[in-house]
């Protein structure tokens, strides 16, 4: 629950609502984005985030992104867990 | 040092695992408390410590949200659960916890609709797709967690959805930071901030930290060369006498936080007055409660709750290792009654919890750890 995955946004789902589809691993599901809607942070299609629990919490680069999801593959369970949650989530 | 070639670059811990042996007064033990349990995991599957000198101890500290929640609001959740027109949701993480009468998956066996869902939003989703059933969300964390609570709340409110409601539990890490300062049982060095927490609030509300009590506290990231690295800047820090928060992690944590998060947050939820942690006790402004706009969509207002106060069991000493007071190993029942399969307290239940990172990675950790795993 407070890992932080590593993801890249790759396609809205729901504007409005902030809601898009992030590519974290193997993994493909809507995350909401609003938490990264405005400021010097504000992410699009492309960027790389942080997603805790369904939310781009962080906007971060892709070196970061890669260094960290090699970090989460060397933790283990709590991260196969983590996407294993993430699966079964379907964010409108 | 066999960990050392598990690090993103073993020759730069080695270094740093030698500034920091530098940095030691001879004659002087520092104790210093990773507050975060992403921490303390990283720290035992990597065996941080080995690495350091022995005058360094990392005392683990109240960070884990699933750890800190006292059995009474456990049972609370499974009495909402028990109600036959509840469709109880919840993250993984708090399925095992037990409370007086089993855990959450317990109650699921004897018939209770109990579900996991990975983000508040699929609690939404569950309660769009069932309108004639209540669907409740058990809200817990800290900071990291809050503003995906706070958001979701605004999407029902905003969507008009009625059956849906959040029994809160989310807690403040400020506030318990203080009360460990404040206790008596242990006298701190410096800190390990919380990385993810502070991606929310930011560096400033850990100022009182140096000012109010002249220690040094580095937010830092939960790589293994981050916490050598969050140690080294501490230890820099006491050896030129200085006291400041310093951010090692700000490559994704920003000084001022996350300002829409805490906007989120500040329109849906308010601080109790006071709220019981486990371990650390009744703490005054330390947890979150839905405002009174939102009395539509809080659990506490809508459904019966019981809200009795429960003590721990006996046996368990969680709040002493939730506290850094004793390490996982000194508790009575580590390892023999209790265990990840059959947890008695909830360190021993999330995979940030203290006992649980120790159970499964302290058997492989180096001398020190070994050492003191049979004293």
């Amino acid at each position: 629950m407070c890992l932080g995955i590593p993801g890249q946004i790759v396609e809205w789902v729901d504007e409005e609502h902030h809601i898009a589809k992030a590519q974290v691993s193997n993994v493909r599901r809507a995350v909401n984005v609003g938490l990264l809607a405005e400021g010097p942070d504000a992410v699009g299609i492309g960027d790389w985030v942080l997603i805790h629990v369904g939310f781009a919490m962080s906007k971060i680069d892709e070196e970061e992104a890669k260094a960290t999801h090699e970090f989460l593959l060397m933790l283990g369970d709590p991260y196969h867990e983590e996407l294993a949650e993430l699966k079964g989530s379907a964010i409108e | 040092m066999r960990f050392v070639d598990e690090y993103r670059s073993g020759e730069v811990a080695r270094r740093l695992a030698e500034q920091i042996a530098g940095l030691v007064e001879p004659g002087r033990h520092y104790k210093l408390m990773e507050v975060c349990g992403g921490h303390t995991h990283a720290i035992y599957k990597h065996g941080v410590e080995d690495l350091l000198p022995d005058e360094i101890e990392l005392v683990h500290g109240p960070g884990c949200p699933v750890c800190v929640i006292p059995m009474g609001r456990q049972d609370d959740a499974i009495a909402i659960a028990m109600d036959p027109e509840v469709i109880f949701t919840t993250f993984g993480d708090m399925l095992r916890v037990p409370a007086s009468d089993g855990s959450l998956l317990d109650a699921k066996a004897r018939g209770a609709d109990v579900r996991m869902v990975y983000s508040p939003l699929d609690a939404l989703r569950i309660a769009r797709e069932n309108p004639d059933r209540e669907v409740v969300f058990f809200a817990i964390g800290f900071e990291t967690t809050t503003p995906s609570t706070a958001v979701t709340l605004l999407r029902a409110r905003d969507e008009g959805i009625e059956n849906f409601s959040v029994f809160a539990n989310h807690v403040t890490i400020i506030p318990a930071i203080r009360s460990i300062l404040d206790s008596p049982d242990l006298r701190l060095q410096g800190f390990i901030g919380p990385g993810h927490v502070s991606t929310v609030i930011g560096n400033k509300p850990y100022e009182f930290i140096c000012r109010d009590y002249g220690l040094p506290i580095v937010v830092s990231g939960f790589e293994p060369l981050d916490v050598l690295q969050g140690v080294y800047m501490i230890m820099k820090q006491l050896s030129e006498g200085r006291a400041e928060v310093e951010n090692q992690y700000s490559r994704v944590v920003r000084p001022e936080g996350n300002p829409t998060a805490l906007r989120a947050i500040a329109k849906t939820m308010e601080l109790r007055t006071t709220f019981e942690w486990r371990g650390l006790g009744f703490i005054p402004q330390s947890a979150l409660k839905l405002r009174a706009e939102f009395a539509q969509w809080d659990a506490e207002v809508r459904r019966r709750v019981p809200g009795i106060r429960v003590a721990d069991p006996k046996a368990c000493q969680c709040g002493e290792v939730l506290k850094g007071v004793i390490k996982p190993w000194q508790c009575k029942v580590f390892g023999t009654s209790c265990t990840p399969d059959r947890p008695i307290g909830t360190c021993m239940v999330s995979s940030e919890g203290a006992c649980a990172a120790y159970y499964n990675y302290g058997r492989h950790a180096g001398r020190r750890t070994r050492e003191a795993a049979v004293r």
